[in-house]
Parts: C-alpha cells; structure tokens; sequence
C-alpha cells in the first residue's frame, strides 16, 4: 500500500478543495455586487434628479407661489445640495427605509412590496401559461421540424414575439370582457389585491392579463426549445439509441433531459423579466404590480417612490443574476476556476 | 362545457345593496386626508365626498352657474372696522364620522393644520394644496363654541370662495392616533398620524370611508346622520377605482364592471351610446388659452395682433371637428350667464376678414409674416388634446399672417416654467404659453393674470402685464365685501380682460363622463364637481 495514503489524502483532500473553490467564488461574486448596488443607487437617484421639472409637482399646484414652493422644498430637503440629498437617502436606505411618497406620504417599502407582491402573483401564472404551451410547441416542432406541425407551431412562436402585448391585452379584453363579457376588464379582484385568494372569483381577474403576459416567454420558449430538439434529434447519440431499440417514448425522454439546462435557463431569465412587471400590461389591466406603480410614480413625478421602486426591481435583479451565477458555478466547475 | 364557463364566468347578480361603481381618470386613489391631491379630480371624489368646508359650491342646477353657499358656516360677515378680520359663524349639531362634535376648536385646529408650523399637526403635505388656494389666509380665532375669526393677510373679499378648498378633518380622530402613534419624535408621530388618519379618514361628509386599498379601490359608505337631511346618499355604498387608461376605463364600463367613468375614450363614445349608457358633459369653470408675453419686444404687445389672433380661429370647426362636439368655444374666461361675465365690447368670433385687416394695420401682410412661438406640452391634466389643438391653431393663425411654432415640452416642465415667466430662460423664447386655467375662484380666474403683483415669481402673470387699470380693478374687487357688488365688480374686471384681449381664448372643457342608464337622478353642474347625495340606482 506504499503510496497509497498520499494518494488518498489527495483524493479525499479534493471536495474540501473544490468546496472551497465554490466559497471563494460565492464571496467575491458577493463582494462585487457592492459596488454594483452602489452604482445602481447612484443612476436610480440621478436619473429621477436630471429631469427637468419641479420635483414638488405631485403636491404643489402651478398656481402656488414661490414663497409657499421655497418653503416646502426646504421641508421636504430639497433645497440640499444633491450630493447631501443622495448621501441621506442611500443611509436610509441601507436601514430599511426608503422614505415616504411625496404624493400618499405613504412609506415607499410597503408600497412597493405590496406592487411587488402583485406582479409575482401575475408573474406566476403567466409563466404557467407561457412555459407549458412553450414547452409543447417547442418539441412538437423540433420533433415533427418542417412539417406543417413545425409550421404551426412556429407561426404562433413568431406571433407570440412580435405582436404588441398591449395591443394584445386590448383585443383579449373586447372580446372576453366587452363582447361576451366573461371575464373582467381590470382590477385584482372583487375585493382589490388586498383581499387576494386562489379562487375562481379571483382567479378570473388573472386570466387576461396573465395570458398576455405569457405570449412573449411562449414564443422564445417555443423557440428555444425547437432549435435545441432539432438540434439534440441531429445527434449520434439518438441513433445510436434508436438502433439499440429504444421506445421512441425512451428516446424522448432522454431529449428532454438534454434540453433542460438550456430551456430552463432561457426560462430563468423570462421569469426574471416578468417579475420586473410591465407597465404596459399593468396599466392596459390596472393591474397592481410594480409596472403600475412605476406608471403613477412617473406621471406624479413622485421622486421618492420612483427612486424606491428602481431600486427595489434593480437590486431584484441584480440578486437573480447572482442567484444565477451562483448556481451555474455549482452546476459547471469551469465557471469557478474563471 | 363552454356554457358551464360562460356561466360560471357571469358576474354575479347583484343583491338589495346599491353600490355605484366609479372608474376614475386618476392613477391613484386621491389622497384621503382630508386635503386631496390630483387637483379637483381629488376634490371631486376623496373631498366633497368625505368632507365639508365652511363654504361650498351649489351643485344643484346644469343650467345655473354653480354658486356659493353656506357649509359648515351658515353666516359669515367681514369686521366694518378692520376689513382683514371675518367672523363665520358655525353649523350647530353637525358631527363628525367618529362622533366627535364640529366646532370652533375643529375649524382653528384644520387652519393650523396647514399654516402654523409648529402646530403638532402641521403637514407640509397638504399645504401645497390648501395654502396656494386660500392666499391670503393667515390665522384663525376661537370667539366661542360657534363661532370663529378668520384673519386675511390683507382685505381680501374671496376668501369665502376660497374656503371652499379648507376641508375640515376631525381633531379628535386625529388625536387619538397621533397619541397611538409610534415615532421618534413628535414630528414623526404627526406623520404617522396623518398615514393612520388617511387609512380611516372622518369628516362630516355625506359619505364616510368604509374601506381603503391604497392605490386599488376606496369604498364609500352612506352617512345617514349627515347634517343636511336633503343631501344624505341614496344609494348605499359609492366604490372608487383608479383607471388611467382611457379604453381600460371604457372597456369596463361596457363589460358592466364598473357603472360610471370619469372621461370616456372618445373613439368610444359611439358605441357607448349604442349600447346605451348616457354621456353627460357640461361647460367647466375651465378655459384653454394662449398666455400671451407682454415684456418688451413681444409681438403680442400690440392689441390689434392679440385681437386679431382671437378673431382668427374657427372654435365652431374645432369643436364638430378634432373634438367631436367635446368642447365649448370660449368668447372669454366666462361665458354669457355667469355672475363674473360681465359686458365686454370686444366680440370674440370667427372673423377672419376682420383679423386679416387688424395685422395689416399692425403692419403684417402676406409678404411679412409674423412668427410666435408657443410653449405647449403633449399631455397634460386639463389640457385636453394640446398638440392636435395647437395645430389646429397654427393652421388657422396661418391665413392671417401668423407662423405659429411650436415648442413642446413635458408637461410638468411647462407647469414649473410657467412659475418661472417669460423673462426665464426656460420660456425658450416663447412669447406664449399654453396651460389650461381652472377658473372657479376669482383668483385663479383672473387676479393672478392681471394684477402686476402677481408676476414671476410670486404667481402666475407669466407674460408679466402690467396695467394700473387692472390693478385697480383688481384692488377695488378684492374690498369690495357686499357679495353682489364684488360680483359687479369682477364682471368689469373680466370685461376689461377681454377688450384687452389679454389671452387667445379658445376653448372651455366640458368633463364628459358615461354611464349606466341604471343610474338615475344624476345633475352635471357647471362645475368641476358633483354631488353623488341625489344619485340613484334602478335594480
């Protein structure tokens, strides 16, 4: 066994060493986001700053006059210098608060975890939607490519990408609102979102701007997944497996299996995106969300709650990116070493 | 199976409950405070409703001007001897939502609220709304129980009309939870207490919050014991709903989701009528004017281009044209039956000899144009359609030697440029400006245009007119205290704008809104308000 025990240790000695790696990784990829996090405040509060207009609008007529426009600007700071403004707003930010709206005086945290809130909850079904008839579309063109099923399936990924989902939104509406009057034209529920549950009564107020919603992750799902079935189909592997005499059933699944990395990582990021809200769908829906409340936040010039909304939805992202870096490097080791 | 669905998916038959489901223009409920944002809109719908003030408007006729009258106050009168003191005196027996009784102590306490700053509840958010509109209010005095004296900075006639924007919230509601209240420090503790108070507001309105989700749905209940027994609700819960989107609002009115919106997408108004809902519209205290620059150097100097301007625009053409019928064309700040009107000479109509005749006296012709540049916005609250309106105009103003261009800015630049005044570099060069006026009070009618004190950047004299004669005019309305003679003397004031020609007068709008033919009783006042009390709902 001579020679043994040094090769051991080395082997033994490999998970600790490449857990190791995984720890660094995570630490400097968590040390980076700092300065990223620092930046993304800096442009959430300079961009909402650099427009023109007074950022008193939302409570101060045109007709007031400017002894009452001085003297509310200096209650409410913003007769600081921006430097001071921004230095008090990013500590108060880091302790949790993000001040009140200009136009509610309502604390922005809850309301925009409450917008939030409502978009994960459109988010969700529309990626229910969007995923499943993606996926279906997605193999059944890869599998049956340049049928008239592949040109079907195609025609309504090609749809599903270019037409305007406001547009879109509209048309659901006349039809299934207006016309046969099935489903509601706005709102999140009987009761607002606040009184929110799984239910028909509920459920019915999602359906519009859920399917909506869904079309664009539908069409780049349906996409994706196509061109990686053709792709995965053109393979040796899939003959070789057919030769062996595999069920086609068998063989699927193991097209599947090879797809799925790509495909739910197309699908991550879709996700990602729709959890960003859309303006468009949420004001076509007055659908609660954080692209509704960015409208209003926009027209009412409210500075504080267009400052915490940005920078919730960027640092959001900015975490999904790292979630995702973290979870590549765990999954392929070349990622850590780089 | 698709029967079951489509049965399934009905709205559900409503029961015994009367609800009168509102879409409304604005993005958010308007605050609930008391003093509301989003200009009248908020008035409209989380003040008048809530809420009293010691004056408020006559909502009752869509014929007559909407005039003032008594609210909390049932008399007031100026002191002979120092025409800068008011004694009001108040409604007895009127309570607020909480149960609190309203008196004197409630009116000092509501002055305070936005104008003594060291005050516990003092709340700079609400200044901006309620100070800019009462401008000359300085204190309030508690006389006795009943009666209260409210003090003017200088002698100033309106400020009845003014109160009509001073909603009076409950001190007591208030109180309690401000000393519920969590904070720091007592400024903070008054914040919390205005946040608390917003989420279950009490006044002494018809209406009283029965339930609130922020930016989502404000659900009002019938107050039974409201002080005027003529004026309690008739139907039993009033919902409102934020619904920015034109053809969302008006997808939901023809879907039977809501049965009232504020502003229907025009495009619609066909088949809203098809399918038989009502429209409703009214001239609004509302006018679309050019502002016109009167610093040296402005071509808008001469009386003869300003008149001629006026002369030159088809507003018939307008309104069966670009604005399908939504629209009145204006032939001043007020029109023909309103007590400010008064007699001007000067007859704003289509005459497009006339105007070409009066630029050739100015020295303008085919071969010499005159160029304008005109500070407008694409969208705006109030500002109706500005671009194709303002292209309209350029059109027009062409065949009478004008070329109009066009500067056009976000529309909350051009509000704060419009502070700023012609002189400002922000004008850009713009010898006129184009925002639209509410004009319900004489001061936001007309004093803040004409009167010389009134320039940038004290107020809203953009284009800087400096005139004696409507100085005086103005001073003399202003101490003028009998109401019918403060009147007459607004009427000369507004009749000698017009002769001067001071604005390019286009446009008044006229607030359509659709709804139900469920929905009965229903009166559009000339106003930008509406009494929802006499308001029913057929099963």
């Amino acid at each position: 066994m001579p020679g043994s025990s040094p090769g051991m240790t080395k082997e033994n000695s490999r998970p600790t060493t490449e857990g190791q790696s995984v720890l660094l990784y995570i630490a400097r990829r968590i040390v980076y986001v700092i300065p990223i996090v620092i930046s993304v405040a800096l442009v959430c509060f300079m961009l909402v700053h650099i427009t023109p207009g007074d950022p008193l609008v939302a409570i101060l007529p045109a007709d007031a006059s400017q002894e009452l426009a001085n003297q509310l600007r200096v209650a409410y700071g913003f007769d600081r210098p921006l430097p001071v403004q921004f230095g008090l707003w990013l500590w108060k930010a880091v302790n949790g608060d993000l001040g009140n709206s200009i136009a509610t005086g309502r604390p922005v945290l809850t309301e925009v975890m409450r917008a939030v809130g409502n978009t994960v909850t459109l988010a969700i079904a529309a990626a229910m939607i969007g995923f499943t008839l993606g996926l279906f579309f997605g193999l059944v063109a890869g599998y049956f490519r340049d049928s008239w099923v592949d040109k079907v399936a195609t025609s309504i990924a090609i749809a599903g990408v270019s037409v305007p989902h406001y547009w879109l939104g509209m048309v659901l509406v006349i039809i299934f609102s207006v016309q046969l009057n099935w489903l509601p034209a706005v709102g999140a529920g009987p009761g607002g979102s606040g009184a929110w549950g799984w239910d028909w009564e509920h459920i019915r107020y999602l359906i519009l701007p859920a399917i909506t919603t869904s079309v664009i992750p539908m069409g780049i799902v349906t996409r994706t997944v196509r061109a990686l079935t053709g792709d995965i189909l053109s393979q040796d592997f899939v003959e070789a497996l057919r030769a062996k005499g595999l069920r086609e059933t068998n063989v699927f699944r193991h097209v599947i299996k090879n797809a799925a990395p790509t495909a739910m990582a197309v699908m991550g990021l879709q996700l990602g995106y729709m959890l960003g809200g859309s303006i468009l769908i949420e004001t076509v829906f007055s659908w609660p969300g954080s692209g509704l409340l960015l409208n209003s936040a926009i027209f009412q010039r409210d500075l504080p709650l267009l400052q915490g909304t940005i920078l919730v939805l960027a640092l959001f992202f900015v975490f999904l990116n790292l979630m995702v870096d973290i979870a590549q490097a765990a999954i392929d080791p070349r990622i850590k070493r780089g | 199976m698709l029967a079951v669905v489509a049965v399934a998916c009905l709205p559900r038959i409503a029961g015994a409950e009367t609800v009168l489901r509102i879409g409304m223009t604005a993005a958010d409920i308007p605050r609930t405070l008391g003093q509301p944002d989003q200009g009248f809109e908020g008035n409209r719908f989380t003040g008048l409703t809530m809420y009293d003030a010691l004056t408020m408007w006559d909502l009752s006729s869509a014929d007559k001007p909407s005039v003032l009258l008594p609210g909390l106050a049932t008399e007031w009168k100026v002191n002979d001897a120092d025409k800068t003191k008011w004694t009001f005196k108040l409604r007895p027996g009127v309570s607020f939502h909480d149960g609190s009784p309203f008196n004197a102590d409630a009116v000092v306490w509501n002055v305070e609220k936005v104008l003594k700053q060291d005050a516990p509840q003092f709340d700079p958010s609400q200044v901006g709304v309620t100070a800019s509109r009462m401008p000359t209010l300085a204190s309030a005095r508690k006389i006795d129980d009943m009666t209260v004296e409210l003090i003017t900075k200088e002698p100033d006639s309106f400020l009845p009309i003014n109160l009509t924007n001073l909603f009076i919230a409950s001190p007591a509601k208030w109180q309690k939870l401000f000393d519920a209240a969590q904070g720091a420090d007592a400024k903070a503790k008054s914040q919390g207490a205005w946040e608390a108070f917003a989420r279950d507001a009490s006044g002494t309105g018809p209406w009283k919050m029965s339930s609130f989700t922020p930016r989502e749905r404000l659900e009002l209940a019938r107050n039974e014991n409201y002080w005027d027994k003529a004026r309690v609700p008739k139907v039993d819960k009033m919902l409102l709903l934020p619904m920015p989107e034109a053809n969302a609002r008006t997808a939901a009115l023809l879907s039977g989701q809501v049965n009232w919106i504020e502003a229907p997408a025009p495009d619609a108004l066909p088949e809203i009528k098809q399918r038989g809902f009502a429209i409703y519209s009214n001239e609004e205290p509302h006018i679309w004017p050019w502002q016109f620059s009167r610093i040296e150097g402005s071509p808008w100097n001469d009386i003869r281009v300003r008149k001629a301007a006026n002369l030159c625009v088809d507003r018939e053409g307008l309104k069966d044209g670009l604005l399908a019928g939504l629209m009145v064309p204006a032939t001043g700040t007020f029109e023909p039956g309103h007590p400010w009107r008064g007699n001007p000479t000067f007859q704003i109509k289509y005459d497009k000899p006339a105007a070409q005749k009066l630029m050739q006296e100015a020295g303008f012709g085919p071969n010499k144009r005159l160029s304008v540049k005109i500070q407008t916005s694409a969208s705006g609250s109030g500002q109706m359609l500005p671009l194709p309106m303002n292209e309209y105009l350029q059109q027009a103003l062409a065949e009478c030697y004008f070329d109009v261009q066009l500067d056009v800015i976000e529309w909350n630049t051009l509000f704060t440029n419009w502070r700023r005044g012609a002189k400002d570099p922000s004008a850009n060069g713009a010898n006129a400006t184009n925002v639209t006026i509410s004009t319900m009070d004489p001061f936001f009618a007309l004093v803040r245009f004409l009167s010389s004190s009134m320039a940038p950047p004290v107020s809203n004299n953009w284009g800087f007119i400096n005139d004696p004669k409507f100085d005086a005019m103005v001073t003399k309305a202003r101490q003028t205290f009998d109401p019918t003679e403060r009147d007459k003397a607004l009427a000369e004031l507004h009749a000698a704008s017009v002769d001067d020609a001071v604005f390019l007068y286009v446009a008044h709008d006229v607030a359509p809104r659709a709804m139900s033919p469920k929905i009965k009783g229903f009166v559009q006042p000339k106003s930008w308000f509406v009494d929802f009390s006499p308001i029913s709902m057929v099963p």
